[in-house]
């Protein structure tokens, strides 16, 4: 009799666990912001430095998430994400770079000698527009790109190398003055956000707890999904695409819905990271952060929500004390991180921290 | 649920199944909507396929009727597996006609749709969902509204979830039910599978080489379960223990390069000249 009454305590004791400690880490978070609010000569005072750090690894988490949801469950890879966080990034820096100029144009197409906005920034003064672009171009991108590529029944490697490829080709596209877009400066001096100025404390703080409220809806989307029915899917189609098609599902439709949902929440962080971090340009959608993102999920366990946002924690932390302390040595050690993990860590952290528990 | 409609043609005691074909419609219960007038619930006439100038069928012409339990043996390289990859959709014939009861052309329909009209398949390899339970296997293949939607919204009835626990009895995985399917061996593999089959309620099912790697026992069991489920369903078998052909099968049709060689009960093909000459060598 006593047994199976450990075992059911210990199975208790498992997501209470779980719970404690992710709730510990949503009231840090939210702390966060609060104290920087207070007086610079205060103990408990946040600097702005270390608010935007925490919130652009924020950012990053939600780009991991996003990622995971389709690596992790339906088993694409995708090494383009850093395409749909730039784009809702750039999106969100227009109606910046709007509000920076006034009535007049953006400084950088005065430098260029132009006279009147491309067609394609009209509306950016908005607020309203610029979030609906965040949205939307992601979005429609992936819909547009996802409908092919799952249409000609595109998977595996060739997959992951067709998005490496999308993004290296926007890299390039945004780098040409031509296209509107800053060139390889990108957007940067931003002055206020919704009359707000953009590098005041209340502005910040405001900005992180935006940040916290998108990773914690996302994570809550994500065990939702993860849960119902359409979550099994996606398992059963990395398994086994083929014996899901003989069960009379179409697996077209569900990737393309996670692959779009997946492409939205990346621009939508991509937008929070902007405002914070103060700066966008073209090299977000270099191959190399993708496959960073990549490097995130991989380290904190795919196929599980919590793991990628550990794993870009985890990176992340790192790299920011690595950059400082030994700056030529910030690649060797993510390089040595990744081939750990590989050979040792197939599950990721979150998989230790799990057998730990077991035993 | 509603039992189908039975055709009146279909009771008429003097009713030759199949016409001039050579289907023996035994069954009665085909689905709704599926046209089966004349008791064959699949024909398939003058099938080719070839890849890259290998011929994988020749002209195959079958006719499997309604409620039949079909085997199919032949030997290697027959084109065994060739011709379910045609009904399924998988694979597209380069000549010949494919049709699901009398009206649903098979060769243009996708394997999903394929699915969806009522051909359930089970490959040569057990191929279940790994990472799932073995509950959650059956849930992904019972037969409901497939669409994204449906999925995102989806709830088991209480109806469902009975006829996942009946099935789950009749493939003996009641203990295992939240196992992970990936830990089971490879006998219940073979059953989940088959399991899974039953809960999609296809109208035919075409089984690829169900019993292979099972023991002695496992494979008695299954030549019961098939012969339970003909007449309800409509079965093609395809398998090379002789032993488990002679136990379920009421019809044998004998592949060989690519065309029907020999077709009858499994003693007047046992004792077909050039059946012999085909597995005994010439």
């Amino acid at each position: 009799m006593n047994q199976p009454m450990t075992i059911t305590l210990a199975q208790k004791a498992g997501p209470r666990l779980s719970l404690a400690v992710g709730g510990l880490v949503l009231a840090i978070l939210l702390a966060l912001p609060l104290l920087h609010l207070l007086p610079a000569d205060s103990a408990l005072h946040v600097s702005a430095y270390t608010l935007t750090l925490v919130g652009k690894i924020l950012c990053y988490a939600i780009v991991a998430l996003a990622l995971d949801l389709v690596w992790g469950y339906a088993g694409l890879l995708s090494l383009g994400h850093g395409l749909f966080f730039a784009l809702g990034g750039y999106a969100m820096g227009m109606y910046l770079m709007r509000q920076s100029a006034g009535d007049g144009l953006p400084a950088f197409m005065s430098f260029l000698a132009w006279n009147e906005l491309p067609w394609y920034w009209y509306g950016t003064s908005s607020f309203l527009w610029a979030m609906c672009l965040v949205v939307l171009v992601p979005g429609l991108l992936a819909l547009v790109f996802g409908y092919f590529a799952f249409r000609s029944r595109i998977k595996g490697v060739y997959f992951s190398i067709i998005t490496q490829a999308l993004t290296f080709a926007g890299m390039l596209l945004f780098f040409r003055n031509e296209t509107g877009f800053g060139g390889n400066n990108g957007f940067t001096n931003f002055r206020t956000i919704l009359g707000f100025d953009i590098t005041a404390q209340g502005t910040r703080a405001v900005l992180f707890l935006c940040t916290v409220a998108l990773l914690t809806g996302s994570l809550y989307l994500g065990f939702r999904l993860a849960r119902s029915k359409f979550g099994r899917v996606l398992t059963a189609l990395r398994d086994a695409e083929n014996r899901l098609m003989f069960c009379g599902y179409d697996p077209r439709g569900y990737k393309l819905f996670i692959w779009v949902l997946s492409a939205v929440l990346c621009g939508l962080a991509g937008a929070l990271y902007v405002p914070q971090v103060g700066i966008i340009n073209p090299s977000e959608m270099s191959p190399t952060n993708s496959i960073e993102a990549a490097v995130w999920v991989a380290l904190g366990g795919r196929g599980t929500l919590i793991g990628p946002l550990l794993g870009a924690g985890l990176v992340n932390g790192m790299k920011s004390w690595f950059t400082v302390a030994f700056p030529e040595y910030w690649l060797f050690a993510l390089g040595a991180l990744f081939i750990v993990v590989t050979l040792y860590l197939p599950k990721g952290v979150i998989g230790l921290l799990r057998k730990e528990k077991e035993q | 649920m509603r039992a189908a409609p039975i055709p009146e043609a279909l009771l008429d005691p003097n009713r030759d199944p199949g016409g001039s074909r050579e289907a023996v419609g035994l069954g009665s219960s085909a689905g709704k909507g599926l046209d089966v007038r004349h008791g064959t619930i699949l024909t398939l006439e003058d099938i080719n396929v070839s890849f890259d100038g290998f011929k994988a069928l020749t002209n195959l012409t079958l006719y499997i009727g309604v409620g039949e339990l079909r085997c199919i043996i032949g030997p290697n390289g027959a084109g065994k597996t060739t011709m379910m990859d045609v009904i399924t959709g998988k694979t597209r014939p380069t000549s010949g006609s494919a049709f699901f009861g009398e009206t649903l052309d098979l060769t243009r329909l996708s394997e999903v749709e394929i699915a969806q009209a009522g051909i359930g398949r089970k490959f040569q390899k057990p191929t279940v969902f790994e990472a799932l339970s073995v509950f959650e296997n059956l849930e992904l293949a019972l037969k409901t509204d497939k669409s994204v939607w449906a999925s995102l919204r989806a709830r088991l009835s209480g109806a469902q979830k009975d006829r996942i626990d009946e099935v789950l009895h009749t493939i003996r995985l009641d203990g295992s039910r939240h196992r992970p399917a990936g830990l089971l061996s490879h006998g219940q593999k073979q059953f989940l599978e088959i399991g899974m089959l039953l809960v999609q309620e296809p109208q035919l099912l075409l089984l690829d080489e169900p019993v292979a790697g099972m023991t002695d026992a496992e494979t008695e069991f299954t030549a019961e379960l098939f012969k339970s489920l003909a007449r309800k369903h409509s079965l093609m078998v395809v398998e090379h223990d002789m032993g488990f052909v002679g136990t379920i099968a009421d019809h044998v049709t004998v592949l060989h390069q690519g065309s029907v060689l020999a077709e009858g009960s499994l003693e007047q093909v046992q004792s077909n000249e050039r059946v012999i000459e085909v597995y005994l060598g010439r």
